[in-house]
């Protein structure tokens, strides 16, 4: 086996090992630690397909960015109280029944999916890296692109006025 | 072939590993010393000649101090904190280019880490992983002042990431490169960045600042409002990695300033000196010893750098934590913003126009 097979397989395991562990914590913070070794493992994903820019992105955004703020609102909130009254016997079965049938969905869909055999003399593997994705973003893509950025301003003007103090309203 | 190049690169990470280490103890002496010179004191002078071996003693006192640990905290998660704090804090200084390259027996081995053609976002991504450190180990501690510390110490963090990314694209605009090779290489003959980025430049410094906890953004650490912040719970060296990680993000910090800004192992006069030593020295001794004149002048740079950080913590004043937010999310990012577009119209209109008048 060459050792970068190995270390896919190595990484999927930890991934699928951390992606488990999320949701059998019972430790909310647990889980949003698991979820960041996830996110990592992706990364890890990417730079074996190469595409660096994309790990250090996903690194930047999801476990810099959006998950601080999971953990900051998880510690404020103390969810651990709440948690374990809510979980009785009909939501753990439902729960079961509706995960059950998605994962049998995906695992026939996947099963019946042919992927396209790379032709190893056509490959490029520099197709991933990130001056190869500039142009591609910056010349074909650029409407969607440009698309994308109008609609992450809006959703930022959105946020700051949900956050804004109205008139009036008590200064804590 | 494959093994030597495994076996120089393991050398040069192993280098840059142990300079890190190094030079991030003997900031807690200059610390000191700065401190002492700045009150018209000795600073420390007990331990070896002109107090040398303080980092030493220091070290030595926080290994054999009893290591606690509260009785409710989360075990596990008190004892990753400070050490995610110091990982992710060692892990930055493996992009950043400390010179050109050494000639060995005609191999040429570059002074740098690794050479990643994503380098600054690479180093992005580190500093924005810092904030784990803190906020685990002010979790597990159980105290409620250790987890407000924690929490400030974040916020602050990710706040001023936001300028600090802004900042960083107007230069990414110029070099069009994200390799830090790259972008110290363009910086070569007296082209500084700091020269076509000032307002980008004191953006950046004012956001490392509050990246590392240094005064004036010391605020996680609050003796009046929240004991000690989010290191109230700890002790021995646990607390240790704590203060350490600072002094290495402290390094960190000032070596990625001055080589997106300050050319690096660039300086004035580079190529004569570089033409003098291979004329009478040949081509493989004086490239390198051109070569490690660079790394000094990049050297030079860094510590001046931290020199600087302690300057301002001995003489400016503390801000107030909502002037913090203030000054974070109101002027700096606006500003950035601004930067961002003057750099993009010079870039497009101004620079064709003066290449053009040049001709």
């Amino acid at each position: 086996m060459n050792p970068t097979l190995s270390f896919f397989y190595f990484l999927s395991f930890l991934t699928v090992l951390s992606a488990l562990m999320v949701i059998l914590s019972k430790n909310p913070i647990h889980s949003v630690l698991y979820l960041i070794l996830t996110f990592f493992t992706l990364s890890g994903h990417y730079i074996l397909l190469n595409a660096q820019f994309l790990a250090a992105v996903n690194i930047i955004v999801y476990a810099g960015a959006i998950m601080v703020l999971f953990l900051f609102v998880i510690m404020f909130l103390n969810v651990k109280d709440i948690h374990e009254e809510s979980k009785n016997s009909l939501t753990k079965i439902a729960a079961a029944i509706v995960g059950g049938t998605v994962f049998v969905i995906l695992f026939g869909a996947y099963r019946k999916t042919i992927i396209a055999p790379a032709d190893p003399n056509t490959f490029d593997s520099q197709v991933g890296m990130i001056e190869s994705l500039g142009k591609l973003l910056f010349r074909e893509y650029l409407l969607p692109f440009e698309l994308a950025s109008i609609l992450l301003l809006v959703a930022m003007v959105g946020a700051v006025m949900l956050g804004k103090r109205e008139i009036g309203e008590r200064h804590f | 072939m494959e093994l030597t190049e495994f076996i120089i690169k393991t050398i040069t990470i192993l280098v840059v590993f142990v300079l890190t280490l190094v030079i991030a103890m003997y900031s807690t002496w200059g610390e000191r010393k700065v401190a002492g010179f700045i009150q018209d004191r000795m600073g420390p002078n007990r331990a070896g000649p002109g107090g040398l071996l303080q980092p030493l003693a220091d070290a030595g006192k926080m290994f054999f101090k009893e290591d606690f640990i509260p009785a409710l905290a989360n075990k596990w998660l008190f004892i990753s904190g400070p050490s995610l704090a110091m990982l992710t804090a060692l892990l930055a200084s493996a992009v950043i280019p400390f010179g050109s390259t050494f000639r060995y027996g005609g191999v040429e081995v570059v002074l740098q880490g690794v050479e990643s053609n994503i380098g600054i976002l690479y180093v992005f991504g580190v500093v924005a992983l810092g904030v784990y450190g803190i906020m685990i180990g002010g979790w597990a501690s159980n105290n409620k002042f250790s987890l407000l510390g924690a929490i400030r110490a974040a916020s602050q963090n990710i706040s001023y990431e936001v300028a600090m990314g802004l900042s960083l694209i107007a230069i990414l605009m110029m070099s069009s490169s994200l390799s830090l090779g790259d972008i110290v290489a363009q910086q070569h003959g007296g082209n500084w960045n700091i020269f076509y980025q000032p307002l980008g430049f004191i953006i950046f410094l004012t956001c490392s600042f509050a990246e590392c906890n240094r005064v004036p953004f010391d605020l996680p650490e609050c003796e009046t409002e929240l004991v000690g912040g989010y290191h109230t719970e700890y002790g021995s060296m646990k607390l240790g990695f704590y203060l350490f990680a600072e002094y290495i993000n402290m390094f960190v910090s000032s070596a990625i300033i001055s080589v997106l800004y300050f050319g690096g192992y660039n300086y004035p006069g580079m190529d004569w000196v570089y033409n003098q030593l291979t004329a009478s020295l040949g081509t493989t001794t004086g490239h390198n010893i051109a070569t490690l004149i660079g790394t000094g002048v990049f050297f030079g740079k860094a510590l001046f750098f931290i020199f600087f950080y302690m300057w301002v913590r001995w003489t400016l004043p503390r801000f107030r934590y909502d002037q913090l937010m203030n000054l974070g999310w109101k002027k700096l990012i606006p500003l950035a913003i601004f930067n961002i577009i003057i750099t993009g119209a010079s870039v497009l209109f101004l620079k064709p126009f003066i290449t053009a008048l040049l001709k």
